[in-house]
């Protein structure tokens, strides 16, 4: 994943006043899950940190979606969206945890 | 979880200014679901070729509010919804909306208190949201907003926010800063958010407070850090960063 790595390899140099929340994207996750996620909690492959979707560094004004880690600042989660399709590519994530929703 | 987050086309029924760059749409929607103090809705806007702009925008009023809600939108000089909202909207027009959205800045009263909020400019919007459901449900939770903006004029709410600080035997509290111009006989604060001030306003809330910060992307950053470093837990601090002042996704 020479990509990903790239990162914490050379230093991301983030223009952080681009950045907004994981919570800014709810809408298109929910698109994706159908429910909501951002409350989720996701482990970063690169640092292991553990934290809500909501908490993770979102970039948004490129073609796609760019979710980094606060702590590492590597890529967690893309996602870009064509006319017909949404691809979502998580490679950043060890693992997604999501409540189940209890049974009324 | 059904699946609801369905476009729908809400009805604007009343549009009320709070300053020069910021109003208040009341709408009402075929299919409104309650959502929580601090949730976002999508507004998208279709050009007759196809084209789409998306924006969140804060839900204001309080989940208690039965029947519609109300969003406030700062005008974006460059923004392409915003500026179709303040300069184009009527009450009877119709927009094209999905929500509420997000459930991580959310402060519902089952998670207690004490409330630390700050806000920067139209930051203000969810954490009013939140201080409006703490007040409809009776909450007396102790409470405390920090809130810059740049001048007098700039402060959204401000009448209401005058109000709230004068009830609950003080366990509302409300902190001005004023950044770039400051009225005669002005008593508040007249400078960005700093450490000396977070300090002030955040130690006497209480131990262990649930923070809320929303505002332009490099405040958030440095009034977390800043908060963080005076002992909060990270954990109990969430962010809403608008990207550049005023600026994208949340705010054109």
């Amino acid at each position: 994943m020479p990509e990903v790595q790239r990162g914490l390899e050379q230093g991301t140099g983030l223009d952080r006043a681009l950045m907004v929340d994981g919570n800014a994207v709810a809408g298109l996750l929910y698109e994706i899950f159908a429910m909501e996620v951002t409350t989720g909690e996701v482990q970063c492959v690169f640092c292991g940190r553990r934290g809500a979707i909501g908490s993770l560094l979102a970039f948004t004004q490129a073609p796609g979606v760019v979710l980094r880690c606060p702590r590492c600042e590597n890529i967690v989660i893309r996602i870009v969206q064509t006319p017909g399709a949404i691809y979502l590519d998580a490679r950043g994530v060890t693992y997604l945890r999501l409540e189940k929703l209890s049974r009324g | 979880m059904e699946r609801t987050l369905a476009w729908q086309i809400a009805t604007v029924t009343a549009i009320r200014p709070e300053t020069p760059r910021v109003k208040s749409f009341t709408l009402t929607l075929p299919n409104l679901l309650e959502h929580r103090a601090g949730q976002h809705y999508d507004v998208r806007l279709t050009a007759p070729d196809g084209y789409q702009a998306q924006r969140s925008y804060s839900v204001a009023s309080e989940p208690e509010r039965k029947g519609e809600i109300e969003l406030t939108v700062e005008r974006i000089e460059d923004g392409e919804v915003s500026t179709y909202m303040h300069d184009v909207l009527v009450p009877g027009d119709q927009i094209e909306v999905r929500g509420p959205i997000g459930g991580y800045f959310v402060w519902q009263a089952h998670l207690g208190g004490p409330l630390l909020l700050v806000a920067g400019g139209s930051g203000i919007v969810p954490l009013m949201a939140m201080l409006r459901y703490r007040a409809a449900t009776g909450s007396d939770v102790r409470a405390r907003l920090l809130y810059s903006s740049r001048t007098i004029s700039d402060v959204i709410y401000a009448d209401e926010l005058a109000d709230l600080a004068g009830q609950d035997n003080g366990k509302v509290e409300i902190f001005h800063t004023l950044t770039r111009a400051q009225p005669t006989g002005w008593s508040g604060y007249s400078r960005r958010i700093d450490l000396q001030m977070l300090t002030e306003v955040a130690e006497p809330v209480g131990p262990a407070p649930k923070t809320y910060i929303c505002g332009p992307t490099l405040l958030v950053e440095s009034v977390a850090n800043s908060l963080v470093e005076i002992g909060l837990d990270p954990a109990h601090v969430k962010t809403e960063r608008f990207g550049p002042t005023g600026g994208v996704p949340r705010g054109g």
